[in-house]
């Protein structure tokens, strides 16, 4: 049973698990999921990538950001069969300028990084490519996972393989 | 093997596996032998003049000039840059420091057992993952001379200087220097300074130097240094740095036999954002840092004799100490309205801007400097780290064009110790109404477990980047917790204005944030509070 004092202006209210079983019956007013004042996940309504996005760090902002939108976007915006198979120019570009930033884009063991493709898999499907239905700080928290752990370019700690901390 | 990762979707992850994938770029090739021309053998000379060393040169004009180097200025930069290819983004900061995050320098720094962090400045996480308070390291930044010519745009960082004119309508400042330059966009980050108590301020040179004023990393070093050499040290004030700070201090003193003191007005501990239940409750768990806490205390007087500092109270008390720290809050910095002919709010203090963070044309403000219109909320002026983060994002994109006013939420965290710990958002005033609902806490309900559980070792990772830890976890075992009907181990308490939820804490319950957020941005009337707590699941981890 649930106990509850008044102190002043102050009311506290001590639930157990019991009482709070039974669902809520408060009311949220529904999402817009194109309301311009929210905060984006990584794709904006439009179709197109949101490059403020919290998920993606630093990266479109660093020193290597011009590489790394150009080869994402050529990825982003490809329709051929296998995605993205045209913009090998681009992604190498982008893996030699970060290659001589080695403090700011550590680079990984290919052994590690693939583990992690395998351990990461499951949050980062959870970014959307439409139009994000969940909330902003869904896609921030799976996608810094996932961006800090594989290019930690924000962290300045050394060859970390660690999901974000 | 790469193309079918890379078909699983848009995602960072494929960045890596290109990256590694991809053949190594060729070396270069050797430069074929050019003709080398000697230069000619120097000839002597009569002793050459002494060379000035000249300031590196600064740019006279930048499309993007962020005056201040803080939080709220690297989180503009970041945005500006992700949003308009090629920005060219010059930060102008009084400080030697490049941008860096402050609530480690009350928490996470105080805990490393690294005896080399005053220099480092880095900080192991509770999960053995080690970070830097810099937001990025020196290679993220280019040279300021650098800036005009770089060919993709980039964020310089001039270190040392002061803005101290701003011709608004010329679109342009001068530094310290006398140097000018103009710009385009303008953001004022100045952030502010720590107050001081009068009675400190008039008690004379002796007193000053044994006053810490606390707020940056000289200030970090210099506390980190005197504490390891006296005996007794007094914390006045009673808020969020204050409680974090004599916590930290608190905890060395298990070791170094250091007497830690806090005094303060009010009744207890976050006295002006916990109701008195609640912060009569965290008084006591600072109590069991370590700390020796004087509520109700109004300092009279400050002198120093024989060495030492007294401090006499108003009701007649009279405390010895060695030194003391005063974290009784932050004058915004707002030295250039006068010039700028900006406007200064009077009931909050700092620049006032609009919701989109505009003062005037082509100048916004973010940070602990804005005076902001919350649409929600109302007017208001918050100090906080991932306000900073949030402002200065949304004001970077409103430099280039967007036009948002300030609507996602910021939130705050503070950590007292390993077991004490809350989230909170929106208006937190403890003179509004409130109602807290509570469950009994289990071992399983701390700022440590709330990290292990999600996996990040950045409790409000989930929230923003690039914010600080939780606690490092303590070396002893956390107390159990007292099996008692009014022990708040964890819950959530709704702070009201008009009937209306303005404020939420989220006490010892992690990852709920974007539900608070909701619930503060729907703005409703709810008949049950309870109903409403449910939504947050409270006796789940």
């Amino acid at each position: 049973m649930s106990y509850c004092r008044q102190e002043g202006k102050d009311r506290i209210i001590f639930v157990t698990k019991e009482d709070h079983e039974t669902p809520s019956n408060a009311e949220l007013i529904p999402e817009d999921p194109d309301d311009p004042y929210e905060e984006q996940g990584l794709i904006l309504p439009s179709g197109d990538i949101n490059w403020n996005c919290p998920c993606l760090g630093g990266m479109a902002s660093g020193p290597c950001g011009s590489q790394f939108k150009e080869a994402f976007s050529c990825f982003h915006y490809s329709k051929e069969e296998v995605k993205g198979s045209e913009c090998i120019d681009n992604f190498r570009n982008m893996q030699e300028c970060m290659q001589r930033y080695p403090e700011l884009y550590p680079q990984e063991e290919e052994k590690e990084s693939s583990s992690q493709a395998e351990s990461n898999s499951g949050s980062v499907s959870a970014t959307p490519t439409e139009g994000s239905a969940l909330p902003p700080e869904t896609d921030s928290t799976a996608g810094t996972s996932t961006s800090e752990s594989t290019v930690s370019s924000d962290s300045t700690s050394p060859t970390d393989n660690q999901i974000a901390s | 093997a790469y193309y079918s990762s890379v078909k699983d979707g848009f995602h960072i992850l494929a960045v890596c596996n290109f990256t590694t994938i991809l053949p190594e770029p060729s070396p270069p090739s050797e430069p074929s032998p050019a003709e080398v021309i000697e230069p000619p053998p120097a000839e002597l000379a009569e002793a050459p003049p002494i060379e000035l060393i000249e300031p590196p040169p600064v740019p006279s004009h930048t499309p993007y000039l962020l005056i201040g180097g803080g939080t709220a200025s690297f989180a503009a930069a970041r945005s500006i840059r992700a949003r308009d290819p090629g920005a060219k983004v010059l930060i102008v900061t009084d400080e030697p420091d490049l941008p860096y995050m402050r609530p480690p320098l009350s928490k996470e720094l105080w805990f490393s057992d690294d005896p080399t962090v005053t220099e480092t400045l880095r900080f192991k996480q509770w999960n053995g993952k080690e970070r830097s308070i810099y937001f990025q390291p020196a290679s993220f930044y280019i040279p300021p001379e650098e800036l005009e010519s770089a060919e993709n745009g980039g964020v310089a960082v001039l270190t040392g200087r002061k803005v101290v004119h701003m011709d608004v309508r010329g679109n342009k400042v001068k530094l310290d220097n006398d140097t000018e330059i103009s710009y385009d966009k303008c953001l004022i980050a100045t952030g502010g300074m720590p107050r001081n108590l009068q009675v400190i301020e008039r008690a004379g040179e002796e007193v000053m130097e044994k006053t810490t004023l606390f707020r940056k990393i000289e200030d970090f070093k210099s506390l980190d240094k005197v504490s390891r050499n006296i005996n007794s040290i007094t914390i006045i004030g009673g808020g969020f740095l204050g409680s974090e700070l004599a916590c930290a201090l608190g905890r060395r003193s298990n070791e170094s036999g250091l007497e830690v003191i806090q005094m303060y007005p009010e009744k207890g501990n976050m006295g002006k954002v916990l109701p008195e239940y609640l912060s009569n409750w965290t008084t006591e768990k600072v109590k069991s840092e370590g700390v020796k806490v004087i509520s109700e205390a109004l300092v009279k007087s400050v002198t120093c004799k024989d060495d030492k500092l007294e401090i006499q109270l108003k009701d007649g008390r009279l405390v010895k100490t060695d030194h003391i720290v005063a974290a009784v809050g932050l004058e915004p910095n707002v030295d250039l309205a006068k010039s700028a002919g900006l406007e200064v709010d009077s009931d909050f203090g700092g620049f006032r801007v609009n919701a989109e963070l505009q003062a005037r044309s082509n100048i916004w403000v973010a940070g602990d400097a804005a005076c902001f219109y919350d649409i929600r909320l109302g007017r208001r002026r918050v100090e906080h780290h991932d306000h900073a983060v949030v402002s200065g994002r949304l004001a970077g994109e409103n430099m280039t064009g967007a036009n948002k006013p300030y609507w996602h939420q910021s939130m705050f965290w503070s950590d007292l110790g390993p077991d004490v710990g809350y989230e909170a958002i929106g208006i937190v005033d403890s003179s509004l109404p409130t109602v807290g609902v509570f469950a009994k806490a289990t071992a399983k309900d701390t700022p440590k477990a709330a990290t292990e559980k999600s996996g990040t070792g950045i409790r409000s990772e989930s929230e923003t980047e690039d914010t600080a830890t939780s606690p490092v976890a303590s070396s002893t075992p956390a107390p159990a917790m007292v099996q008692h009907k009014d022990d708040y181990g964890k819950g959530v308490i709704f702070y009201l204005r008009d009937k209306v939820v303005v404020g939420i804490i989220l006490w010892n319950v992690f990852n709920r944030m974007p539900i608070a957020r909701k619930i503060i941005k729907d703005g409703e009337e709810h008949a049950d509070l309870n109903e409403v707590a449910k939504l947050f699941n409270i006796h789940e981890d």
